[in-house]
């Protein structure tokens, strides 16, 4: 933008063609975003606009790849589904943000608080006094068919006094430029966090223009939200948690994000246990009441005991603990109902009966086939029908068969299907899109929208995120069908014609400043944390070994025979099968590793992720193209200084509580282990010759054995530096010392001059090194030490990790 | 009004010491007003549960629950009752032409638990099979009432299915039973669940107990009893809910005792358990039903309450079930 002032107009213009913008014209009947009804760009979209075109195209390059650069670096995810494996892919996102001015955004949202409100009403019938279908007004079987109508939870009263309190809305402008609701999203929406990530990346690309705009800031519902979470009445020591699937949900990495966001724990089911009728969590520190769960799964899967008997990734007793009124969960168990499809047909009806007024923004025109009267009007009029089943949720595009066009069926099977499976369906108004523009190969053209509006109760009331998930379609095609095919997300701007205020997430202070007492740990979260720095150690002792190996076969070939021996052996028991110069059992354990991190991405820095996740790249790529010897050890000291790069992160940025101890315990453990196993193997008295130097080279040692002895290897000294030595960083001795300091600082450790089984088992081992010499530590003396070393980590276990 | 004494028994034996668990059980008789009360329920469980609670599930089930303390080996559960239960005989036919099912079913407008509307869509446990439907269809062709299909169906049932224990067990699906042509009452009871709902005909998967009468001459034999299971259907607004019993080709009349009712077995399982187990387990189920003398009889059945120690603490993960319906 340096050179955007020096833009003279006619310079501009040929720069506007070349965008698109003076040939970009809306499709045939279809309403768009950018163009009003009458043609002519709409005056909140003109800044947007007047920056694209003042932006030489190099500029407008590195502006795009500032936001790809950000959703990168923030390890922003989803997990795709395909056939067999699923993936994780970066967030596809389209540079320019739809915009809305502020009053057409009023409108909008007073619609969906008012439906927000019905369908709270409605829930509450349904699981309370069930008139609706008393007097007639929903058809009994389609909420008795309903699988997301929970018959445990009719009757229990939600304990926070209302069944919804963060719901989402897909929405579409219609052709007649009037916005609609395509689907009701009450059960455990996501999206939130995505758009807050859209949000960022989208205002790094157009960082002028955004700061300059009077675009209304998300933080301020999102800390609304939180607030009133914070109102409910909780027990002292109790906590919010986010109830999260789980590592392999598509949308884990959102809630990750979100728990963070909020400050709130992300438990999964294994994690909580319900005692007494109170929800507990399993820390370190024992069980820990939670008095609040967001949970982020479908209701049926929450408690496999009352509930899907075949989910695995539940808590038995929850509904329990609801019943007994231990618990508060958003939104209430069973919200799942009014997702339905087929809920559509009867809104419109239940809004004037129940709030006394029309629905303000209606829903696609949907009629359930399960009465005569609505087959009848679809075998009659087939066309602009789409067929889906009646319970299904979401969009019509997302369910799996997908809706069908009616008139695509012949007439015969259509009134076969109509009357075998009439209750199973529904028939709805074939929707088509608004669009909005979308830069594609450099031009700005239309494409379909979608837009995923959140609402969220606040102790005012429901509150309407300003701004929204946008899906943009990835071909012009503007009806919804098309969708189906893939796209990508873009951010939603709500533009106001006043100053917007600065928002931020601190709470009014209250009272004088004090200091949390840092979040208990979970368990499970505990437990990946120790694997993951035994696994990033393993696989540092791994390389080491495949180094020292690829530098001797560079250096003496053939001759090195015995030494590559001594070391294959000691691969065999990390596993490793040596054979490629970068074997896969060195992969495996890196990918262990990203595996445990990952279930731990609440609490981990995204530098420190980004770090872990490049290095197995990193790993993978050099593995399939290195050749053995010296082109096979430089890769594999490029991997090694990866790994170092990542400890360090982790070691200068983790906060020193009980997460950073596992994961710093579980690096000790494994390094104590994977040294006593070298020195056993390679000081021992028939090593062939060279082992001893090669066992200071794989302790990381050369330097300070030649500066602490003067002399050359000899069994004693090598021992002496590698067991024995308590200040050599990679020594046996370090290795305890350090546990033993970690350990003392873990919970119920050590306590009025008690120590708990697992410390006094350490200070065992601590005392059995620190009084060995290099001379009574022959072989035996070294395993009997590995041993007590690896039941370490069995203690560990069991007083912490389950 | 007949009163039985009745002790129904589950045992467990754990290969290692299994993590406590949360358990519901689901076997007390339930109350059916003029039909069955229960005079009193003691239940015995070995070791003390840690916790225990009891509530009425969306079906009127009386549930208790039970958390287990961790490290167990063996379990014990034993229940005492003595159930009143009234004879009745089937009668006038009064149930609706099958042509009328299908309006009776929509006038009803409500979602009580008694409410046919929860009876007719399938469910994990008892699927839509089309090869039931087409011998429902075929063994009903000539039946004018719903109660005449559903003793049509029944006496079908009984005739071509054979009644083995070895052939199924509590996971078998009905498809599979019913290709087998083999099974117990839990198979006999989901298949024909399957049918009637496939003839849109409401129906039920009940559990209870069956007192089994003891030829004439001859003392019953002490254990022969067992959890069963049959089938209750919607026979329109008039004739309501109907019992009847496929294994034994009946209506259940007066020697079936109630616990409960639901879409399929899930609903009324005798133990839901969720014990965190690592190795195998062994299990043990009897229920014993006899005639109590007749002095013993009181005006005013009541439901006592249950007597239970409460304890602290516990957590659980879920296995298998671990009950199944012997006969």
């Amino acid at each position: 933008m340096e050179s955007a002032g020096s833009q003279t107009k006619t310079a501009a213009q040929p720069r506007r063609a070349t965008l698109g913008i003076d040939s970009y014209a809306a499709l045939q009947s279809v309403p768009d975003e950018m163009l009003g009804p009458d043609g002519k760009i709409r005056p909140v979209w003109l800044p947007l606009l007047d920056h694209l075109e003042k932006l030489p195209p190099e500029n407008l390059v590195r502006s795009l790849a500032r936001a790809n650069q950000y959703l990168r670096d923030s390890g922003v995810f989803y997990r795709q589904y395909g056939s067999g494996a699923s993936t994780e892919r970066p967030w596809p996102l389209s540079h320019i943000p739809v915009l809305m001015a502020e009053a057409d955004w009023e409108e909008i949202s007073a619609g969906l608080i008012q439906r927000a409100e019905l369908l709270e009403m409605v829930m509450a019938d349904l699981y309370g006094p069930n008139q609706l279908v008393a007097s007639g007004h929903l058809p009994p079987s389609l909420v008795a068919s309903n699988p997301q109508w929970l018959r445990p939870m009719v009757g229990v009263q939600p304990r926070m006094g209302n069944y919804l309190h963060f719901i989402a809305f897909e929405i579409g402008r219609g052709p007649k430029g009037k916005w609609w609701v395509l689907s009701d999203r009450t059960q455990a929406p996501s999206g939130a966090g995505y758009a807050l990530e859209n949000r960022v990346a989208t205002s790094r690309a157009f960082a002028d223009l955004y700061s300059e705009q009077n675009v209304h800031r998300l933080a301020g519902f999102f800390r609304d939200f939180r607030d009133r979470l914070l109102q409910e009445p909780l027990n002292s020591d109790a906590r919010i948690a986010i109830l999260t699937p789980g590592p392999w949900n598509e949308t884990y990495f959102e809630q990750a994000w979100i728990a963070r966001y909020l400050g709130f724990m992300l438990v999964q089911g294994d994690d909580l246990v319900v005692e007494e009728g109170r929800l507990m969590v399993r820390t370190v520190s024992g069980l820990r009441p939670i008095d609040l769960l967001w949970r982020r799964m479908d209701g049926d899967y929450v408690d496999p005991l009352e509930l899907n008997p075949a989910s695995r990734i539940g808590t038995p007793g929850m509904v329990s603990a609801l019943r007994s009124g231990g618990l508060s969960m958003l939104n209430a168990l069973g919200s799942g109902v009014l997702e339905a499809r087929a809920m559509m047909a009867f809104l419109p009806k239940l809004s004037p009966l129940l709030t006394g007024q029309p629905l303000a923004m209606p829903n696609i025109a949907t009629w359930w086939l399960g009465s005569p009267a609505e087959r009848e009007a679809v075998l009659a009029d087939p066309s602009h029908m789409a067929l889906s089943r009646a319970l299904d949720t979401g969009l019509p595009f997302e369910n799996d068969p997908p809706a069908i066009l009616a008139s695509s069926l012949e007439w015969i099977e259509l009134e076969r299907r109509l009357a075998a499976e009439g209750p199973d369906l529904v028939a709805q108004e074939t929707v088509s899109l608004s669009t909005t523009p979308a830069l594609i190969d450099g031009r700005i053209q239309p494409r379909p929208l979608s837009l995923r509006v959140f609402l969220a109760r606040t102790a005012d009331g429901w509150q309407v995120m300003p701004g929204g998930f946008a899906r943009i379609g990835s071909t012009a095609d503007p009806t919804a069908l098309a969708m189906q095919r893939g796209g990508a997300a873009a951010d939603v701007w709500i533009v106001s014609e006043n100053e917007v205020p600065a928002i931020t997430m601190a709470p009014p202070r209250r009272g004088p400043y004090r200091r949390n007492a840092p979040a208990t740990l979970p368990s499970r979260a505990a437990d990946n944390l120790f694997w993951m720095g035994r696994y990033v150690e393993r696989t540092e002792q791994v390389v080491r070994i495949l180094r020292a190996r690829h530098i001797r076969e560079a250096e003496s070939g053939r001759g090195a025979e015995p030494l590559q021996n001594a070391l294959d052996i000691l691969l065999e028991d990390y596993g490793i099968v040596p054979g490629d110069p970068i074997p896969e059992g060195v992969i495996a354990t890196l990918s262990a590793a990203v595996g445990s991190a990952g279930q731990v991405r609440d609490r981990f820095s995204t530098d420190g992720w980004s770090a872990l996740v490049d290095l197995e790249k990193t790993a993978k790529l050099l593995a399939g193209k290195v050749a053995a010897g010296d082109d096979a050890a430089r890769a594999l000291s490029a991997i090694l200084r990866k790994i170092a790069g990542f400890s360090g992160l982790v070691h200068e940025n983790m906060y020193r509580f009980y997460g950073w101890r596992f994961l710093t315990l579980g690096r000790l453990h494994e390094r104590a282990l994977g040294m006593t196993g070298v020195v056993s193997a390679l000081a021992r008295p028939d090593a062939p010759h060279g082992a001893l130097d090669l066992c200071v080279e794989l302790g990381d040692s050369v330097l300070t054995h030649r500066q602490r002895y003067a002399i050359s290897t000899s069994r004693e000294t090598v021992i002496d530096l590698l067991v024995l030595d308590p200040l050599n960083p990679r020594s046996v001795r370090h290795q305890i010392d350090q546990m033993m300091a970690q350990v003392s600082e873990l919970p119920g450790s050590v306590g009025n001059g008690e120590y708990s089984a697992l410390a006094r088992a350490v200070l065992r081992c601590q005392t059995e090194v620190a009084t060995q010499t290099p001379e009574t530590l022959d072989t035996e003396a070294l395993d009997a030490i590995a041993e007590q070393v690896s039941d370490l980590s069995v203690l560990l276990t069991e007083a912490y990790l389950r | 009004m007949t009163t039985y004494r009745m002790q129904v028994m589950f045992q467990y034996e754990f290969e290692r010491p299994a993590g406590s668990g949360r358990q519901l059980f689901r076997v007390l008789p339930t109350t059916i007003p003029g039909t069955q009360s229960v005079e009193s329920a003691n239940i015995r469980i070995d070791p003390d549960p840690v916790e225990t609670r009891d509530f009425i599930d969306f079906f009127g089930t009386r549930v208790i629950e039970l958390v287990m303390p961790a490290g167990i080996t063996e379990l014990e559960f034993v229940l005492e009752a003595e159930v009143h239960r009234a004879a009745h005989q089937i009668g006038l036919d009064i149930s609706a032409p099958l042509g009328r099912m299908a309006v009776e079913i929509a006038n009803q407008r409500s979602l009580n638990a008694a409410s046919p509307h929860h009876f007719l869509a399938a469910t994990p446990r008892i699927p839509h099979v089309p090869e039931i439907a087409a011998y429902a269809r075929k063994a009903t062709s000539d039946a004018a009432t719903a109660r005449e299909a559903v003793e049509k169906l029944g006496l079908a049932l009984n005739r071509d299915i054979a009644f083995d224990a070895e052939a199924t067990d509590v996971n078998t699906p009905p498809a599979e039973a019913f290709r087998l042509k083999r099974g117990v009452c839990q198979d006999f009871a989901q298949i024909m669940v399957a049918g009637l709902r496939s003839l849109n005909i409401p129906a039920a998967y009940v559990g209870g107990y069956l007192r089994t009468l003891p030829p004439p001459g001859q003392p019953r034999l002490v254990g022969a009893d067992a959890s069963h299971a049959w089938v209750r259907a919607w026979c329109g607004a008039d004739a309501g809910w109907i019992d009847y019993d496929p294994t034994n080709a009946c209506f259940a009349l007066g020697d079936h005792i109630d616990i409960g009712f639901g879409r399929d077995y899930d609903d009324v399982a005798p133990v839901t358990g969720m014990m965190r187990l690592d190795g195998a387990q062994t299990g043990k189920h009897s229920v014993d039903i006899e005639e109590a003398p007749v002095q013993n009889q009181s005006a005013t059945p009541s439901w006592t309450p249950l007597a239970l120690d409460l304890g602290p603490k516990s957590r659980s993960r879920r296995t298998e079930d671990i009950v199944r319906e012997p006969s």
